[in-house]
């Protein structure tokens, strides 16, 4: 099986969010960079096809040169290739559009990819590259078993969960549960060694176009103060919510 | 010209969501002077639409459509955008929604904005506020193509009430087997309870609650409330509570009415994927704990003190007030 999984290069959770350039570009300035959270627990069940199934990994990201380290540690983490589109990634149709590219040129079995980034969380990548491409889609996917060609796979509804079945080629929205938190690999030395032996390929993008762009950030606004209620007047706390608050 | 509208059903039934995300396309096509469609795919009933400003219903009805299928909805979704001429497509942020959209975006060759929480502006471009960083920010997205698609953050416009003419049209879905390359073979969910994203109000508990045998008292104080229950990330890794229960950044994101947080820290990850909601309520017992900081209303104690007591008082409110 020949798997292909999309690494999305975002800001660590922890980090303080700032703009500059008048508001119009995220501020890079101190922050770490992660694989994005939803796109490792794919990576970690990559690595579990690999180890239990037998299977290729890849691994691919839409990004400029700044986001090789990241990349790097998907190598560190077991994956056999890594793949970097030569482009800032400015939007979500033209990021799909470019690993459309790769996903057609490298004729993978199941592309695993995170239910959304958690810098603009916009949760159009997967779907759209999976259109793009004409392969079957599930998204928020917290479970996948391949088994020859088809793929048995739970995704996450409002209020419960859907078992599916699909031939594969397939591309996955993935998320925790796929595997667990305690899965989750950290690079070892050795891994760490040989990642770097490992082939990192740079790859002209197709300059797909962009749909939508961002003009303009902002932050929320800055929240009012707390009001405090004793422990022991609970109906105080009940009055404020009906009376105030509106919200029983 | 129109502004397309998805107004989803649950068991035939138009779900709340779906007169927000009607009430929201109403206003944007009296912004650009145009009339409000709304889609419905088997849906028992239409009628209500008409109090939310709804010119016409494309009502589908297809036994092939029983179950969801994202890309068989999102098919019939775009034969329903094309005969109808819209420009703009307007859907919820439901699982199924978020689902869905970006294969219709492809189709339709729109662009798509997800987790849009205000009307957009259309003087001169078409430009949408949406939450980004998890809710730590919000970005200004301007949709360049000529078939736009927003998907409306839930509770973010609320309902507004608007009677109206309502024209019920039957339409034909036009899906054929191509569009079910995927089979839903079983569909597990609790309907006795609400879901975290169709709740107005969540109870949500975290490591300070000791164990999974003490869950009782969320559970009691989310039934007196109607309320869903939620856990911080940790309860959902210990296994004290289903992951599906797990919100935060990394986890679902919520934005009900209300949002009671007990025995939870306030770490930034957790409190970023929470405070959309309107109001936050915080029960702990360390007066420290950085939820405070976050929260409209606060009570420091121990929650084995404050929660038995709490739904008391609850359950004498809502007698009183039933
Ligand atoms: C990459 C990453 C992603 C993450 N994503 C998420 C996420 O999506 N969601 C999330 O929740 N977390 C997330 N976290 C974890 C987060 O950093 C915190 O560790 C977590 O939110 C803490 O959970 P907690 O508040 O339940 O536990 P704790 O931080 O241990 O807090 C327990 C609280 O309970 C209080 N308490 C103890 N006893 C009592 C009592 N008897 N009565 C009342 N109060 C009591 C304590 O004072 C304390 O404030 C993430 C972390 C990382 C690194």
């Amino acid at each position: 099986m020949k798997i292909l999984v999309c690494i999305s290069h975002v800001p660590d959770t922890t980090s303080k969010i700032n703009f500059t350039e008048d508001d119009t570009k995220f501020d890079t300035n101190g922050v770490q960079f992660v694989i994005n959270p939803n796109d490792e627990f794919g990576l970690t069940r990559a690595m579990w096809f690999k180890e239990k199934q037998g299977a290729s990994v890849d691994v691919v990201t839409v990004g400029g040169k700044d986001t090789e380290p990241t990349i790097r540690k998907a190598l560190a983490i077991g994956a056999d290739t890594a793949i970097r589109v030569d482009t800032e990634a400015l939007e979500g149709f033209q990021v799909a559009k470019e690993l459309a590219k790769v996903a057609k040129d490298g004729g993978y079995d199941l592309i695993i990819a995170g239910r959304e980034s958690i810098d603009y969380n916009g949760g159009m990548v997967p779907g759209m590259l999976a259109k793009l491409i004409d392969a079957n889609f599930i998204n928020t996917c917290v479970s996948l078993e391949v088994d020859g060609d088809k793929a048995t796979a739970v995704r996450e509804i409002d209020g419960g969960k859907e078992t599916l079945t699909s031939s594969l080629p397939l591309v996955i929205g993935g998320q925790k549960g796929l595997v667990e938190e305690s899965d989750l690999k950290i690079p070892n030395m050795r891994g760490i060694m040989m990642a770097r032996k490992k082939p990192l390929n740079v790859v002209e993008p197709v300059g797909a176009n962009s749909q939508a762009s961002t003009k303009k950030f902002e932050k929320p606004a800055p929240k009012g103060d707390i009001k405090m209620v004793d422990a022991d007047n609970i109906d105080e706390l009940i009055d404020l919510l009906h009376n105030e608050a509106k919200a029983i | 010209m129109s502004i397309l509208v998805y107004t989803e059903t649950e068991n035939g039934q138009l779900k709340k969501s779906a007169f927000e995300v009607a009430s929201y396309a109403k206003a944007v096509a009296d912004q650009l002077g145009e009339k409000a469609v709304a889609v419905t795919i088997n849906a028992e009933s239409t009628n209500e639409l008409a109090n939310y400003g709804i010119d016409k219903v494309l009502e589908v009805k297809n036994d092939k459509l029983a179950k969801f299928s994202a890309d068989a909805y999102a098919e019939t979704l775009k034969n329903a955008a094309k005969q109808e001429g819209s420009k703009v497509v307007v859907l919820s942020q439901s699982a199924n929604a978020k689902y869905l959209a970006p294969l219709l975006a492809v189709d339709l060759e729109a662009g798509y904005a997800s987790n849009v929480t205000e009307l957009p502006q259309t003087d001169g471009g078409f430009t949408v506020k949406r939450t980004a960083f998890t809710n730590k920010a919000f970005n200004q997205t301007s949709i360049d193509t000529d078939v736009k698609i927003i998907g409306l953050s839930n509770n973010a416009f609320g309902l507004k009430e608007n009677k109206s003419e309502l024209e019920k049209i039957e339409f034909e879905a036009q899906v054929s087997d191509e569009n079910f390359g995927i089979n839903v073979e079983s569909i597990d969910k609790n309907t006795d309870k609400v879901s975290i994203a169709d709740a107005e109000i969540v109870v949500s508990g975290g490591r300070g609650l000791k164990g999974p045998e003490n869950w009782g008292m969320i559970e009691e104080l989310a039934e007196v409330l109607g309320a869903a229950t939620a856990c911080s990330k940790p309860v959902s890794d210990m296994g004290w509570r289903p992951h599906a229960e797990h919100v935060g950044q990394t986890g679902k994101p919520v934005a009900s009415n209300l949002y009671i947080a007990i025995g939870i820290s306030g770490a930034i990850q957790h409190l970023a994927g929470v405070s959309a909601s309107k109001t936050k309520v915080v029960i702990n017992n360390d007066d420290e704990a950085p939820f405070f900081k976050a929260a409209d209303y606060g009570i420091v104690g121990d929650a084995f003190e404050v929660v038995p007591k709490l739904i008391e008082k609850l359950k004498e409110f809502k007698a009183n007030n039933a």
